[in-house]
């Protein structure tokens, strides 16, 4: 068992004011300074936001061994469930289906999910190219390690509005956002 | 681990809760010191809500919420946990540490630690049971006297 953030109340705050940042300024690479150090394969990123956004209220859902599992419980105190009702999904490699996940409702949409996504790398470069609120124009973003057709179920969801899912990538301590007003373009 | 271990760590772990850290660290004074550990969580201070039932029987009731502070450290592998009343975090942090040092059989801490303050605090006990007991009134005299 390691410990979690050194300092928990900053290291909350810091976390969540950079996740602010990144949700209002898409496809914004941001690095999270106070990111603990949890068990592989979770990535600092990754541990630094459930830390700052889990409680006992949220339930989760991660695909993390008995390692993962035994540190989100102890410094969340989060419960675990399944994909289908987690209110933060936290995925350390190929995410669940995402038309599967939580959308929340048109009445409230703020149920829908907030998926957690851990990706080798982050880039402000060539591969997609972000449009919507928060962007003055457009802006590049390059993830990588994706699995094939994830663009595309994630454009499925957009006729869905304002039912929908939020996403977070997390590659080492960086964080890139990805929420559901955002349009992808692959170029 | 087993029920007997689980009942030895609840008692250990209990007697640790009532015990001063000036009380702790003079039993640990003639040894040698604990084994380096890393803070897990806390020390940290919050509140519990303590429960009572009326007469010991009765439906539970929120009788109020007391201070406690609690702590987790990690040493050689194992976990130490405290939970004390009041807002003492060095009380709470060597606690769990001795948590942490007993779960490991060769300690010796059970005879150097342990058992010295449990004799303390029933003898504690015993003493204000005493000076209870001294100013007991017998209600039944009142029913004899109509």
């Amino acid at each position: 068992m390691t410990p979690g953030f050194a300092n928990p109340v900053l290291g909350a705050q810091s976390s969540f004011r950079a996740l602010l940042h990144a949700l209002a300024h898409p496809g914004t690479i941001l690095e999270l300074p106070d990111a603990p150090d949890p068990p592989a394969p979770l990535n600092a990123a990754a541990a630094a936001l459930a830390l700052a956004l889990c409680d006992a209220d949220t339930a989760i859902w991660h695909d993390g061994d008995v390692a993962v599992a035994d540190w989100l419980r102890f410094h969340t105190g989060a419960p675990e469930a399944p994909s289908r009702e987690a209110r933060f999904l936290i995925a350390t490699g190929a995410p669940p289906p995402l038309a599967a996940l939580p959308l929340g409702s048109d009445e409230a949409p703020q149920d829908g999910a907030t998926l957690i996504l851990q990706v080798e790398g982050l880039a402000v470069a060539p591969g997609w190219r972000l449009t919507g609120p928060g962007i003055e124009n457009s802006t590049d973003l390059r993830v990588t390690s994706l699995p094939a057709g994830f663009v595309a179920a994630r454009a499925a969801l957009a006729a869905l509005f304002p039912r929908g899912i939020d996403i977070v990538f997390c590659a080492g301590r960086r964080i890139a956002a990805l929420p559901r007003t955002t349009g992808v373009e692959e170029v | 681990m087993t029920d007997m271990e689980t009942q030895n760590r609840r008692r250990w772990m209990s007697i640790l809760a009532r015990a001063s850290e000036a009380d702790m660290r003079a039993h640990l004074a003639d040894g040698p010191a604990l084994p380096p550990h890393t803070r897990l969580r806390g020390p940290e201070i919050g509140l519990v809500m303590l429960r009572g039932r009326m007469g010991g029987d009765g439906a539970p009731f929120n009788l109020s919420e007391a201070t406690v502070t609690r702590c987790t450290v990690s040493m050689d592998g194992r976990m130490g946990h405290a939970t004390v009343l009041g807002r003492d975090t060095a009380q709470a942090e060597l606690a769990a540490a001795l948590d942490a040092a007993l779960q490991d059989p060769a300690s010796g801490l059970l005879d150097r630690v342990i058992e010295p303050l449990a004799t303390a605090q029933a003898e504690g006990r015993a003493r204000t049971a005493r000076r209870a007991e001294a100013t007991r009134v017998q209600f039944f005299a009142l029913a004899a006297m109509r």
